[in-house]
């Protein structure tokens, strides 16, 4: 790596090797383990590459068990290791559900503070690659709602290749959801990027007339609905909450305060999901500041169905943002 | 039948001063249990409470194959584990009475007994859910090429779950460094094991993943010790994984709640004749390595440490309310 300036063109995929690259050579700790992760190099060719530099040891095939790698992922970050567990999508996670509920997530406190899992599971999250109702879903929000893990979503280049290393020096498990549909997404990053914090939420864009509050892959529908917006004169401040748990209130509750109105924007469904519980904390805490009520653009209450023109009238898009933040500015100027 | 007791003989022989600490162990257990069973009647102990009574030979037994730098991970029935492990008594009880002095701060209860001196990671209430974690610390150490080895305590009823069979498979394939210890005490819960499994010789599955498995009299604890000891070495010469089935019998319910209408009075009594505790005593008192004296020198020893346990259970702290939240999340001010 030469100058800090330099930028490199890299995709959010590339990213995301690169963290994991770095960390393994780091720490002779960290490894990675999952289905497909070594010689098939990752089912979104994530891993392309890095058998092939730390060997089957460290890049470690798994059978399609997802509850015994995951377990063993939580093992063996009690036992001194530092794992990076891959689980394909966030649908098969669910077969794990219970060593990240019942035993990641707890065993902390049900041994009163004796042993810490320092583990990080990375899954695959979200919709709009037509692979219907069993790959597409966003369940990032079930996850967000237990307490004992913390829960990451880099939606950016820079959070891509950033966050890992920071959740992997986190004493506590933390889940990474990346959206799928962002693998390919291309960009450049300076050569000397590296650890991002994983605790606060950024403003992405700055405006004073409305606050779009979001995460992962709806963050660039968010921004590319900030542009239209613009050109009618509103100008909207875009949060990207980066974390899911714990969230950052005092971010969102900030711009909230400044621009007095608020659409909350989700790939998860509307029920009980995270866009709830943003919502939620929005009137407990702001509620006097909002000439609004809030607004929220979520997946429609449908599992993902296969064909294009379904999928895409199921998932939030840049033009109902547009309608919907129009529809709450003009309505009370 | 499945249900009948096997019908070996106790093993023999056996060094006096070994043996004597044998039977300690497995009177520790027994009336520690005892006494945690009336005090759960006068609510100083709540939540679910399940007794080991019957099955004391197993974990003594295997307890002393294990070396202290060995890793432990059990079940929700770990009483037994957790006194022959070595977590004092008084840690444990003041964790069944909730308080902070318990070896988890009043923060696990009886199903999770954790200690971090003996490397014992739990009581684990999820049934299978404590093999996948048997499997990572295996993997720790392998990959850092430690000498020890993590035996994995599980029950009959866990061989029905899918993290059992994901479990063996791992194991066997990376070829890690786990004891499978399986303690067949006849029932998943009130289900018999010939209701649960449409192949009852459990060694059977162990041998469709080519893993070593051999069946042992749960009752013996001579037997047990000898049995795991083979089991140990197999497993610690880097050979992989190896499945101990103990068939012992659980003499009381699955918990205080159970009101046992799925079995006998007579399997129950027919069971008792092969208490592990008095067949050993009968052992050893035939052999001339126990007098009546030596065995209330015993009881009176195990008293005075059962008595010791509940005055500092009684004399524990209730954690502050205040604190509720911590643990949660690693605290970064601690080292």
């Amino acid at each position: 790596m030469s100058g800090n300036g330099q930028m490199v063109p890299m995709t959010y995929r590339e990213a995301v090797r690169e963290a994991m690259r770095e960390a393994m050579r780091k720490d002779e700790r960290v490894f990675l383990m999952g289905e497909d992760v070594g010689r098939y190099g990752g089912c979104f060719a994530v891993s392309k590459g890095l058998l092939q530099e730390f060997g089957p040891e460290r890049v470690r095939d798994t059978p399609l068990s997802e509850s015994a790698f995951v377990g063993a992922g939580i093992g063996a970050a009690m036992n001194g290791m530092r794992p990076i567990v891959e689980v394909m999508t966030v649908n098969f996670s669910l077969l794990a559900g219970d060593q990240i509920l019942n035993n990641a997530a707890t065993i902390l406190h049900m041994s009163g503070g004796l042993f810490n899992v320092p583990l990080v599971i990375r899954m695959a999250t979200g919709a709009g690659r037509q692979v219907a109702a069993q790959h597409s879903h966003s369940l990032e929000g079930w996850f967000a709602h237990i307490p004992g893990i913390k829960v990451i979503t880099p939606a950016t280049l820079e959070d891509a290749r950033g966050m890992l290393w920071t959740a992997l020096e986190d004493p506590d498990p933390v889940l990474i959801f990346e959206h799928a549909s962002l693998y390919n997404m291309a960009g450049e990053l300076p050569a000397s990027a590296g650890p991002v914090d994983i605790d606060r939420a950024r403003v992405r864009r700055s405006g004073a007339d409305v606050s779009i509050i979001t995460y992962g892959a709806c963050l660039f529908k968010a921004l590319e609905a900030a542009e239209t917006l613009a050109r009618d004169g509103i100008e909207a401040d875009v949060v990207d909450l980066r974390t899911l748990r714990p969230l950052d209130d005092e971010t969102f509750l900030a711009s909230v305060a400044k621009t007095h109105r608020a659409v909350i924007v989700d790939e998860g469904w509307r029920s009980v999901g995270i866009s709830a519980e943003v919502s939620a904390r929005i009137m407990e805490r702001a509620f006097y500041e909002l000439d609004a009520p809030v607004e929220r653009i979520c997946s429609v209450e449908v599992p993902m169905p296969y064909a294009r023109h379904l999928e895409q009238a199921a998932l939030p898009q840049a033009e109902t943002i547009v309608a919907t933040v129009q529809r709450m500015v003009h309505a009370h100027v | 039948m499945n249900a009948a007791p096997m019908n070996t003989t106790v093993t023999t022989p056996v060094e006096r001063e070994h043996a004597l600490h044998l039977l300690h162990q497995m009177l520790r257990i027994r009336r520690f249990e005892a006494r945690a069973a009336e005090l759960y009647g006068a609510m100083k102990i709540r939540g679910f409470l399940h007794l080991y009574d019957g099955e004391e030979a197993v974990a003594v037994g295997v307890m002393e194959a294990l070396t202290p730098d060995d890793n432990i991970v059990a079940t929700y029935r770990e009483h037994g584990h957790a006194l022959a492990r070595g977590i004092s008594a008084g840690a444990i009880m003041a964790e069944m009475y909730g308080k902070q002095e318990g070896c988890a701060r009043g923060r696990g209860g009886s199903m999770h007994l954790f200690d971090a001196a003996t490397r014992f990671y739990g009581g684990n209430a999820i049934v299978g859910g404590c093999l996948p974690l048997a499997i990572g610390f295996a993997l720790a150490d392998k990959m850092r090429g430690q000498e020890r080895i993590t035996c994995c305590f599980f029950g009959d009823g866990a061989v029905a779950e899918g993290e059992f069979h994901e479990s063996m498979n791992l194991a066997a394939l990376w070829r890690l460094p786990v004891l499978f210890l399986c303690e067949n005490n006849l029932y998943a819960m009130g289900t018999a094991l010939e209701r649960h499994q449409s192949v009852t010789d459990l060694t059977r599955k162990a041998a469709s993943y080519d893993v070593p498995a051999a069946t042992v009299d749960g009752q013996d604890v001579l037997a047990v010790e000898a049995a795991a000891r083979t089991a140990v070495a197999a497993v610690r010469s880097g050979a992989g994984p190896y499945f101990l089935e103990c068939r012992t019998y659980r003499f009381r319910g699955h918990s205080a709640f159970d009101t046992e209408l799925y079995r006998t009075k007579d399997e129950i009594e027919q069971w008792k004749q092969r208490d592990p505790i008095t067949l050993f005593i009968h052992l050893l008192m035939d052999e001339g390595l126990l007098s009546e004296t030596d065995l209330a020198e015993l009881e009176r020893k195990v008293a005075d440490e059962i008595e010791a346990a509940v005055a500092f259970a009684e004399a524990g702290t209730w954690e502050p309310v205040e604190d509720l939240e911590r643990f949660v999340y690693s605290d970064r001010r601690s080292p």
